[in-house]
This record gives structure tokens, C-alpha cells and sequence, in this order.
């Protein structure tokens, strides 16, 4: 077991991990940072998604001990101090852009990697960066559409509410 | 009702925000694998890595001596112990019983599928019991594997259970006393046409892995399980009844957030009943986990029917007569509800939305080395639609004619209308939803768009369908009849307190669905209050009555329909309470946006003084009533709902490669009263992707040893976003529902149900149109079957 320290949504965290740990099994069992989810073994699904030193980052395919030192950024941090949303979080409630909510945490994080890329993406371009991050209830219609609208696009034209 | 959607602000009609959603969107969302109680110990099950093998010895003494072990346990341990239930009995064409074989929790003698549970090692930790299952010795005599279903039945062929006759589990025939007739029409058709199909194994693939967690307290002698399932009361019943013999007040069954279901959370499975045994035995909660790996041979598959379809033609082109022969896979075991879905809630919606007079659907379930079949979102309908649609469409291109054309002429006008495979649909109106189809998908303009698709080289093809759902399955005394050993009703306590604000708890299941946004609704139309006085409690035995839980379309049209009768009885109970308190009679009270007033005057009292003084019952008819404002009711409906819709596909068709690309998709719906638009267009989003998946890219392939080659998301094609269209659809064609105080239908499966023939009728007419003489390919409609097709 070795003591590993990082920066988790912009506070000191640590615990033990031994080197097998993945870095998604530390946030959720060590930090009980329970946000972060696992859909997957083989680095498919996306619901695992956090930043590490501002880049996403599937925490299913990292070890804890990588992240020594490392800045993490989880959906738990997300949100501002008073809750409120912020506004990739707010695009998905208006837009119904989550059913079970359970690859949601992975979808808003690779969201907030892809709009820091690219301010403005194209259809197109949403479902081409989503392409490792998978939902089985919305058909993605509403993903796709929140995002846009979280990059300050029209999506009144889009078909069906 | 009908209202116009956008300018309803709340209540039923409205669109509110989903309130989950703020817990979801944060990560402060309670699923089961986020839950840990102290002290918990982790179970990891050694699964079978061969299809079919005689257990000879299972030496544990390595393993049990490695670090961090616990407990190892094997089929041995549960010879006391019930086996898992089937919850469904089908009786066969002769009359005779299905063949039902044990299903243990653990392996006893055999190994019958790649996935089956030998041992299970509780430990410390997970890794360690991962580790000290490595170090279990197995001696396991391969045996042959029966995966082929034909091959399965034929004289001779390893049987998969050695104490039953055959692997044939049933061959049903409905409705048997049709077939001479249905022969005869045959006989006398001016034109039969004739598929053979496929519809492929699916793997319902939730995103959330199944997770069970077991807890036994000492002092108590009370036992609680947090499970991910759809419906815990039936887990509660038959875990509790039928595998361990537990009272179901000694028994406490959670089923917390659940990430999503898709009918593969109804069943009740060996591991949820491994982890209650074995928290009481050890005296220490015991947690399992699936990992995906173990999710794809272990979650119950869907679909896997084989089918010969016939359907018969008068000279004017009447459909006279519809003939089916399916062969249905049910896996090793009998999960829960698997012989129900290819008869009942197969065979009973072959009439589809036709006028076809007469039919005969007979279906063979067979036993195979593989993981057991069950419902799949849609569960049977999906099936039935996907012959039916597909065949009419054959039919049209052989008699040349109109396949939508074909299909109007034929439509059911007349409701009610009885089928002749027993349903009867209360209401539908198909050319409404085929003319709104019509205008939505721009049918009109497809010409032109596949003319620009050819300037590109690329080929352009539409397919149309139609379908029928039935959803929210009843009565209770009916099913009882065809052999569910469960009552289908549902239950709604609401209990109001005293400033007001109500809690409904229910026996519905939310997983995804977001009845927590869309039941307030109702209820806030009902009294005249606001929403967000009403709050909705699921998914615990403890707080709920009993229910049967959330599939099969039926939450809204089932539970919701207990929740409005449990309502009634509260405003009938509060009116008398104010006809007191206001010196009339309860005749003349009415209650109109949370105000209780006297009919033709100004006297009234607000909701909040009404329900404050059912605690507070100073001046009150305590000799008529009593004090508190609580109801309960169970509501049993008199007959399904049948929902009903038209869909249109439209595909490019790369030449070179053999590539689909779905370019349109439109969906025009009749779900009767919709409670929440903007919910109920999610979940036919969220039903045509699947559908989709399922026509374009989803297969679980076994091979002839009975590995599973897609057992992984690198092999099994989930569908991403850049797969996917934005789909058009619509739900303003509303026939309400006549026998359920809300009017309203499901909606949860028809996206499933309806999509993957306009798929695949799509892209025959793709290959049509370049003169390709292709009439079918079978789903999934890879690049390399399309290519082969074009080029074969």
C-alpha cells in the first residue's frame, strides 16, 4: 500500500492505494466520491470521465498512484458552492439530457473537455467526440441537443422537444 | 384533453424540469454500488468457462486458505436451499405443462452455460477474492454443447437438463382450435408470401452493472438486500417465498437509484440470492458487483427468435389469413418471465394493425448452453411486429403495389376490436398516425432526397411500418389463466400531511423514467396544487406497498391509475371533512385550485385547511370518520392498453462498402393523454436508438462451443452518438385509452418495438432500387452482410 496525495475539485485529498488501485476505484471507495461511475472493464463506456490536470481523462484506464500530485476534477465539483448548476449541468436538465442518470457524471465531464476544444462543435462533431461515451436510454437526440445548447447555439429547430 | 402542450405550465400536459436531474447532474445520485455498510465483505463468483460440463470436484482447500478469505461457497451449500422461481407456466398445445428444469443458486452437477456460477469466494476485499477463485481447482468434463436451436431438438441431441425429455421446454400452439381454418384459407389465397427471419440475441446492456448488496442484522433477524432491480416487492416475494424461506416481514428489499433497466432488471437472479444467504450466514453484509465482462454472461439476453412467417391474400389484395413458426431460445434455465414472452406477449400481437381474420402463431422454446433469455425491452411485441412488418412489406413488393397503400387497406378502423388472437384493442386510429407519419417524415419529398443521395453515389432507400403495443398486461384473474403465478395490479399510498404536501408512495419503479417529475403532476392536477407539494417515494419494501414494479410499459397506466384512485378516495374523504367545518353537505362541495367551496356561494376553505384539521380535529365528524387524510389503493386493469404508431426509416447505402447510415427517422405515435411530453419523447428517443441498435449493429454471437465472441464493448456494438440521427416525432394523433381514469397508454417500449422493421425495410428498398433481387437481410445489417447481400 502507498499513500497517494492529489488535488480533488480544488482541495487536498489522500489515502491509501496499493499499485493495482485504479484511479476511478480511489475517487469512488477511498474518497467516496461515489459521482464518478464505472459502466465498464474495457475503457468503452465513458462514465468514468474526470479531468486530470485539465484533460479528460476515462479514470478506469489510470492507476491512483499516476495521479500523485495530480489536479482531479470530478462531477461532484462541478456545480458552485450554492449548487447551482453550471451550465453544461443546466443544458442537460432543460433539455431532458439524461434519463437514469447513470452515464451522466462521464457525458458532462467529457462535455466540459470538448467545448474547452472546440467553443462552438458542430453536430457532427458532439457525436463524433462522444464516440467514448455511451448512453442507453436517450438515443443521445437530447445529449446532443443540450450540448449545443450549453455552447450557446440555437436548438429550437431541432427536431421535437 | 388533448391540450396544446406548449402552452400547459404544469400539471398533466406539462413539460416541468426533471427534479432527479439535479442529483444525477451533481453526482449526488444513491446507487446500490454506491452504497457500503460497515464491515461489508465482497463476493466474487467463478463462473463457468464452458458451455456444457459435468461438475466431478470442486477443490476450494487452496483457496480457501489464501488472504483476506472468508467463506468459500458451491452448489453443496444451497442443496437446502429452493432454486431460482420461473414466474410463468405455459401450457402446451396437447394440453401439457411446460418442462421445467431446477435452477440452482450455485451449480449442482452441471455446468450449462458459459457464465454459470460454480463457486462463490467472499473475502476482505474484492481482489482478494478474485485472487483466491484463481487458486479453486475444477475437474469439469466437457460435454457437447447444444447452441444451435433446430439442432437442439433433433433425436439424439445432448440434452442440456439429463432429467427432462428433451430440450424442448414447449411447442405451443394459438390458437390451436384456428389452425384447420387458417389451413384452409391457405389453401384458397390468391397470394402467400413467405420470410424467414431472424431476430437477433440482444443484450439489454444497462449502463449501470447489476449490484446486490446483503445485510442481516442478529438482533433482529431481519434481513435486507439493496438490489438493482425494477420491481423489489417481486424480488422480495420470490427470493424471499420460493429460494430462501424468508417472511417478507423479516425481509427488506431496496432497489435504490437504479441506472437504467430495459427488462433486464425484473428478473430475479442467483446472486441476489447469494449475497441475502450468505450476509446471514457469515453474520456480515456481503456486496457483489458485476463487472461488464460479467454483465454480458450473466444478465438475461433478449430476442433470439428463429421465425417462418406466411401471410395469406385474397385476389384484392385482403390480408386473409397469418401463419407463424418460431423457434425461441430460452437459454439454459427459465429465468423469471421467459416462457411468457414469445406466447403471450408474442403470439397475442400477431393481429398487428391489421383486419387479418385468421391466425395460427406456434412456438417452440428450446433449452441451449447458453445465458438464459428473458424480456428485452418490448419482450415479444418487438418480435411480433418485426415478422409482421417485414412480410407485409414483401408482400407489397411482390404484388407490386403501395407497401403503405397495402397497409391502409387492410388497417383496423373499427374499435372496439377483437383480435382473433384473443386481445381486444379498446382504441387506435392508424391512418391518423400514418397520415401524421406522412407529414412529419415529409414522404413527399423523399424523390428528390434520393436523388442527391444517388449525385453523391451514394443509394437511397425508405421503409415504413406500422405497430401495436400492448402494454400495462391485465387483468390479474387473465394472466392468472395463462399461467402467471403473479397479480399484475399496482399500488399508490398517498399520504397527506398536515400543512398539505403529500407523499405518494408508490409500487412503481423509476429507473430512468422519471416518474419522481411526472406523478406530482397528476396529482397536483387533481387537488389544484402546485407540483412541488407533492413528493413520490419508490423502490423500498419498507415505505411502499405492494407493487409489481416498473416494465412493460405500464407505470403511468397501471400505477398511475392506483395513484389517481388513491387520490379520489382523498378528496372524497377531505370534501366530507370541509362539507363539516363549512356547514354543508359533502354533495355540494367541489374542489377547484386547492379550494373547497360550497357550490354557488363564496364560502371555501383552502386544501391546507382541511388536511391541517384531518390531524388537528378540533371541529371535525369524528363520528362519521377518522381523523388522518392517508389512503391506499390497488389498481387491477380490465384489459392492456394498445398504443400504436407508424414509423419511416430512411437510409444511404454506401455501394462500395455496404455501409448503412441512418439519415431520417420519424416517429408518429398515439400514447392516448400524455402526462409529460417532453418525458415521454425521451423515452421514444431512447426506444428508437435501441431499436436501431438492434437493426444496424447489436448481436450476442455464440459459436458452435457456446463462447460468447461479443462479450465485451469491444465486440458487442452499443450504438454511439455519431451512429444516431436526430429523430423526428410526435404523439398528437391521441386515441385516449377507454378503461384507465387517465386515458393514457405506454410509451416506454414502442420506440424498441417499432423501429428495427422501418430499418430494415430501408434497406431491402436500398437494394431494390439497384435492382439487387435482395428481399431480406437479417438484423444486424453489418457493412459485411449489406455488401454480401448486394454482391451475393
Amino acid at each position: 500500500m502507498t499513500k497517494v496525495s492529489m488535488t480533488v475539485n480544488g482541495k487536498p485529498a489522500q489515502a491509501e492505494a496499493e499499485g493495482r488501485t485504479l484511479l476511478s476505484s480511489f475517487l469512488r471507495e477511498e474518497l467516496g466520491l461515489t459521482g464518478t461511475h464505472v459502466g465498464c472493464d474495457t475503457s468503452q463506456c465513458g462514465a468514468c470521465v474526470v479531468h486530470v490536470n485539465g484533460v479528460a481523462v476515462k479514470s478506469c484506464t489510470m492507476l491512483a498512484i499516476e495521479a500523485e500530485g495530480a489536479d482531479v476534477a470530478t462531477i461532484e465539483g462541478q456545480a458552485a458552492a450554492d449548487g447551482t448548476l453550471n451550465i453544461i449541468q443546466q443544458a442537460f436538465q432543460d433539455h431532458h439530457g439524461l434519463q437514469c442518470g447513470f452515464c451522466t457524471p462521464g457525458m458532462v465531464m467529457s462535455t466540459a473537455a470538448l467545448l474547452q476544444e472546440n467553443p462552438k462543435p458542430s453536430e457532427q462533431e458532439i457525436r463524433e467526440y462522444l464516440e467514448g461515451n455511451i448512453c442507453r436510454c436517450t438515443g443521445y437526440h437530447n445529449i446532443v441537443k443540450a450540448i449545443m445548447a450549453a455552447s450557446g447555439q440555437d436548438v429550437s429547430a431541432i427536431a421535437a422537444e | 384533453m388533448p391540450k396544446d402542450s406548449d402552452q400547459i405550465e404544469s400539471g398533466i400536459g406539462a413539460s416541468p424540469k426533471r427534479r432527479e436531474d439535479v442529483r444525477f447532474l451533481t453526482g449526488a445520485g444513491n446507487y446500490t454500488d454506491d452504497i457500503n455498510l460497515n464491515g461489508q465483505a465482497y463476493v466474487y463468483f467463478l463462473r463457468s468457462d464452458m458451455a456444457h460440463g459435468r461438475i466431478i470436484s470442486i477443490d476450494t482447500s487452496d483457496a480457501a486458505a489464501m488472504p483476506g478469505v472468508v467463506q468459500i461457497f458451491t452448489g453443496a451449500d444451497f442443496e437446502a436451499v429452493g432454486g431460482i422461481p420461473c414466474g410463468w407456466q405455459i401450457t402446451d398445445k396437447h394440453g401439457e405443462v411446460m418442462q421445467e428444469p431446477a435452477h440452482p443458486v450455485l451449480a449442482q452437477g452441471k455446468v450449462r452455460y458459459v457464465g454459470d456460477a460454480i463457486a462463490a469466494v467472499v473475502a476482505d476485499s474484492l481482489d482478494q477474492a478474485r485472487d483466491a477463485a484463481e487458486a479453486i481447482v475444477l475437474d469439469i468434463e466437457e460435454l457437447p454443447a447444444v447452441i444451435n436451436m433446430k439442432a437442439a431438438l433433433k433425436e439424439g441431441a445432448t440434452k442440456v437438463h439429463d432429467d427432462l425429455t428433451s430440450n424442448l421446454c414447449y411447442d405451443w400452439g394459438f390458437v390451436e382450435e384456428n389452425k384447420p381454418a387458417v389451413e384452409e384459407a391457405f389453401a384458397k389465397a390468391a397470394h402467400v408470401t413467405t420470410l424467414e427471419l431472424v431476430n437477433n440475441r440482444l443484450i439489454a446492456n444497462p449502463m449501470e452493472p447489476r449490484v446486490a448488496l446483503g445485510d442481516f442484522n442478529r438482533a433482529t433477524g431481519d434481513s435486507t438486500l439493496y438490489t438493482t432491480s425494477q420491481n423489489p416487492h417481486v424480488i422480495r416475494l420470490l427470493m424471499g417465498a420460493f429460494v430462501l424461506g424468508i417472511p417478507e416481514h423479516k425481509l427488506r428489499v431496496i432497489a435504490p437509484d437504479v441506472g437504467g433497466g430495459f427488462g433486464t432488471k425484473i428478473f430475479h437472479y442467483a446472486e441476489e440470492a447469494f449475497c441475502t444467504f450468505a450476509a446471514k450466514a457469515l453474520n456480515r453484509a456481503v456486496k457483489w458487483t458485476s463487472s461488464r465482462a460479467e454483465a454480458f454472461i450473466s444478465d438475461a439476453h433478449g430476442r433470439d427468435h428463429v421465425t417462418t412467417i406466411q401471410l395469406a391474400l385474397d385476389s384484392d389484395n385482403n390480408f386473409t389469413a397469418l401463419r407463424t413458426d418460431t423457434h425461441a431460445n430460452m437459454g439454459a434455465y427459465l429465468s423469471t418471465f421467459a416462457p411468457s414472452v414469445p406466447t403471450w406477449l408474442h403470439g397475442t400481437l400477431m393481429a398487428g394493425n391489421y383486419k387479418t381474420p385468421l391466425i395460427y402463431v406456434n412456438v417452440k422454446a428450446v433449452f441451449t448452453n447458453t445465458v438464459p433469455v428473458d424480456a428485452y425491452r418490448g419482450a415479444g411485441r418487438p418480435e411480433a411486429t418485426f415478422q409482421l412488418e417485414r412480410v407485409i412489406d414483401k408482400a407489397a413488393r411482390e404484388l407490386g403495389v403501395d407497401p403503405i397503400a397495402l397497409r391502409r387497406q387492410n388497417f383496423i378502423t373499427e374499435f372496439p376490436y377483437a383480435t382473433p388472437v384473443a386481445v381486444e384493442y379498446d382504441t387506435g386510429d392508424y391512418n391518423a398516425t400514418m397520415d401524421k407519419l406522412e407529414e412529419i417524415a415529409d414522404l413527399a419529398g423523399f424523390a428528390a432526397r434520393r436523388a442527391k443521395s444517388e449525385a453523391r453515389g451514394l443509394v437511397r432507400g425508405l421503409g415504413v411500418n406500422c405497430y401495436i403495443e400492448a402494454c400495462g398486461i391485465a387483468p390479474s384473474n387473465l394472466v392468472g389463466q395463462l399461467g402467471a403465478r403473479a397479480g399484475l395490479y399496482e399500488s399508490a399510498t398517498v399520504r397527506v400531511n398536515a400543512t398539505g404536501g403529500l407523499v405518494v408512495m408508490t409500487g412503481s419503479h423509476s429507473h430512468g423514467q422519471g416518474h419522481e417529475t411526472s406523478f406530482p403532476q397528476v396529482i397536483a392536477e387533481m387537488i389544484g396544487i402546485d407540483e412541488s407539494m407533492v413528493e413520490i417515494v419508490h423502490g423500498d419494501t419498507a415505505n411502499t406497498p405492494m407493487g409489481m414494479g416498473t416494465y412493460g410499459s405500464r407505470s403511468l397506466a397501471v400505477g398511475g391509475s392506483a395513484m389517481v384512485r388513491a387520490t379520489e378516495k382523498i378528496i372524497a374523504k377531505a370534501k366530507k371533512i370541509a362539507a363539516h367545518i363549512l356547514e354543508a353537505s359533502d354533495a355540494d362541495i367541489e374542489l377547484k385550485d386547492g379550494q373547497f367551496s360550497i357550490a354557488g356561494t363564496d364560502k371555501s376553505l383552502a386544501w391546507g385547511d382541511v388536511t391541517l384539521a384531518a390531524y388537528v380535529p378540533h371541529n371535525y365528524p369524528l363520528e362519521d370518520i377518522e381523523p388522518g387524510l392517508e389512503e391506499t389503493a390497488f389498481y387491477d386493469p380490465a384489459n392492456f392498453t394498445y398504443p400504436s404508431g407508424a414509423y419511416a426509416c430512411e437510409v444511404e447505402l454506401d455501394p462500395e462498402t455496404g455501409k448503412v447510415s441512418i439519415e431520417r427517422f420519424a416517429a408518429a405515435d398515439d400514447f392516448g393523454n400524455i402526462v409529460n411530453p417532453m418525458i415521454v419523447d425521451g423515452q421514444v428517443h431512447g426506444g428508437i436508438g435501441q431499436g436501431i441498435g438492434q437493426a444496424l449493429l447489436e448481436a450476442a454471437v455464440y459459436n458452435e462451443d457456446g463462447q460468447l465472441l461479443s462479450a465485451s464493448y469491444m465486440d458487442y456494438a452499443m450504438p454511439r452518438a455519431d451512429d444516431l440521427p436526430f429523430y423526428q416525432v410526435d404523439h398528437s394523433c391521441q386515441t385516449p385509452c377507454t378503461h384507465n381514469p387517465l386515458g393514457v397508454k405506454g410509451c416506454g417500449e414502442a420506440g424498441a418495438i417499432g423501429s428495427p422493421p422501418a430499418v430494415v425495410n430501408a434497406v431491402v428498398d436500398a437494394l431494390q432500387s439497384m435492382g439487387k433481387d435482395v428481399t431480406h437481410v437479417d438484423m444486424p445489417l453489418s457493412p459485411a452482410r449489406v455488401w454480401a447481400a448486394m454482391n451475393g
